[in-house]
């Protein structure tokens, strides 16, 4: 009788959990693929093969921009860190209990500013009529107004401010969780701050360091509004790509290709990132 | 190097300079997105000509005001009902798969759990694409076979909210799942010896448990869901969500101060929700 009960539960649980993952993420992935293997031979005749993706290859532009936007996305995700942890160390570790909580707070309100809101924000602050140059200009450092938009370091700052909050927060709920005794002893045992650093604070906070780099990496090379808006037109990221075959030329079958080449790529680097530092996916996005 | 010893190390005069300047970095564009929405001028830009708050009340052009834009105002509204449905739906789904996970044991359950987790790390512009590919696809095929025409698989509505709760539901499962996971099972074994019925306990004892998660869960997703671009863009159809209108507008028109004006809107409003979320999740700490 009980155990019916559990049965038709555990049932009914599982109901709205399969509907979602089977109808929104798997059977759309594999339209998807599906989709990305079609040939376009004459108009509205399709038929099964690899030309979407031979294109990709014969084409530089197209795999070079995937390329640049993987490393871009790295290196932003190594920025995002070397910035992020001294923040979060602080937060957790240094600040007084009420700072602490002040300090925390202050880092999760900009989360949910839109990534439109703070890209036109950077807009205004550092286009040639903005208000960085006019500053420049009416303190008499420079002569003429500078643009400072619509170049790769732009670029990169601005994804950095758009990402690295998220590193910040899984760094600071791993910090907090540590011990301070365990960093005394560090230094009792005659470590040094760069000893106790990558002896004893880095391998404790290595699962919030993996998740918050998973996290960034994914939400970089994924993301679309930022190079768009601070890069301009020769920002050349893949999303812009994908956004180009769908939405101007139409290419359903191309932008599903390429589609299905970004999230493969991104995947392969989050693997090779989760076996390199011996962590699991569920141990470190999940517990965030 | 720069950890030195917890507490007051020689370090911490460094380290505060350090983290003073990352806030100023964290405010400075949304300082600059605020400001311009009080300047009275057409463009938001310098010089400063005197403070104004025709942006968000004048009632006619050249400085028509956020709250008599037509087009603003009406992707206000298609925002709100999104990111609602959207809550409501995600925070259902996620208090399902947080007793399901947290309860119940059954075949492979750590991939299915993997499987919870996936729609979080797939970036936002392939799940729009994918969910746009199958609905079409699905759309074409009953169209050819059957000529029916089933307009709720074209891009609009129906699809933004789904394409949204895609990726939220995740989001809301681990909210609710890690809160579930706290409750003290021995309660409702109490509850169940006093004669609670199955039902009765879950209403009385379980959910309200949950509920300062469940709304902190449904906040959350109100506002990523407000916030989102990527998934939302290759899915809008006719009613486009505001994101889409004022990212049309930047791009097409040009910027003017009502954008500005906005944007402040929205930062104080998912302020307060978020100041909300974060006061009802300390309680629970209690």
């Amino acid at each position: 009788m009980t155990s019916d009960i559990r049965k038709l539960s555990l049932l009914l649980l599982f109901l709205p959990f399969s509907l979602w993952i089977l109808l929104l993420i798997i059977l759309p992935h594999i339209g998807m693929v599906y989709l990305s293997l079609q040939e376009k031979v004459a108009p509205r005749v399709y038929e099964f093969g690899f030309a979407n993706y031979i294109d990709f290859f014969m084409e530089p532009i197209y795999w070079n921009t995937l390329i640049r936007t993987g490393l871009m996305s790295l290196l932003v995700t190594f920025l995002a860190l070397l910035i992020g942890f001294p923040v979060a160390y602080y937060i957790a570790k240094l600040a007084g209990n009420r700072t602490k909580g002040t300090l925390f707070m202050l880092c999760l309100i900009p989360l949910w500013v839109s990534d439109l809101i703070r890209a036109f924000g950077w807009i205004l602050l550092l286009r040639e009529s903005g208000i960085v140059s006019s500053a420049l200009v009416g303190a008499g450092l420079i002569d003429t107004p500078i643009e400072f938009l619509y170049t790769d370091a732009t670029v990169i700052m601005g994804l950095v401010y758009t990402v690295i909050l998220f590193m910040i927060v899984p760094l600071v709920s791993t910090l907090d969780g540590m011990d301070n005794a365990m960093i005394e002893a560090g230094y009792n045992l005659g470590g040094n701050g760069f000893t106790v650093l990558r002896r004893i604070i880095i391998p404790y906070a290595m699962p919030g360091i993996v998740s918050g780099c998973i996290v960034v990496f994914m939400m970089t090379a994924g993301s679309y509004l930022t190079p768009i808006l601070m890069g301009g037109k020769n920002s050349s990221w893949f999303t812009e790509q994908i956004y180009d075959q769908f939405i101007s030329r139409y290419n359903w079958e191309s932008g599903a290709a390429f589609g299905f080449l970004l999230l493969a790529f991104t995947s392969i680097v989050v693997w090779v990132g989760l076996k390199l530092s011996g962590q699991t996916l569920t141990s470190t996005v999940a517990k965030s | 190097m720069l950890i030195r010893g917890v507490g007051n190390g020689t370090g911490s005069v460094f380290f505060k300079l350090y983290v003073l300047a990352f806030f100023i970095f964290l405010a400075a564009p949304l300082l600059a997105a605020g400001m311009f929405a009080f300047n009275d001028s057409q463009f938001p830009s310098l010089p400063w000509r005197g403070f104004t708050l025709d942006w968000f009340f004048n009632d006619s052009e050249p400085m028509l005001g956020m709250f008599h834009d037509r087009r603003l105002l009406r992707g206000l509204n298609v925002s709100f009902i999104v990111a609602s449905a959207v809550a409501l739906l995600s925070v259902f789904v996620g208090t399902c798969n947080a007793f399901l996970f947290v309860r119940h044991n059954f075949p492979a359950k750590n991939f299915f759990y993997i499987l919870m987790v996936l729609p979080l790390v797939i970036p936002g512009v392939i799940l729009g694409i994918s969910i746009l590919a199958l609905a079409s696809n699905v759309a074409n095929g009953i169209e050819d076979s059957l000529n029916i025409e089933l307009e709720f698989l074209r891009p609009g509505l129906l699809l933004v909210i789904l394409g949204q709760f895609s990726f939220i539901t995740t989001i809301t499962s681990l909210v609710i799942t890690a809160r579930l996971k706290k409750f003290d099972i021995s309660l409702e074994e109490a509850a169940f010896n006093l004669g609670g019925s199955r039902w009765h306990v879950l209403r009385t004892i379980t959910l309200p448990f949950l509920r300062p998660a469940m709304i902190a869960a449904g906040i959350v997703a109100f506002l990523v869901s407000f916030e989102n671009f990527n998934t939302t863009l290759f899915l809008v159809g006719s009613d486009a969500p505001l994101t889409i209108t004022m990212y049309d507008r930047m791009v097409k028109v040009g910027s003017t101060p009502v954008l500005n004006a906005v944007s402040v809107f929205l930062m104080l409003g998912s302020g307060v929700l978020a100041l909300v979320s974060l006061l009802i999740q300390r309680d629970k700490s209690n």
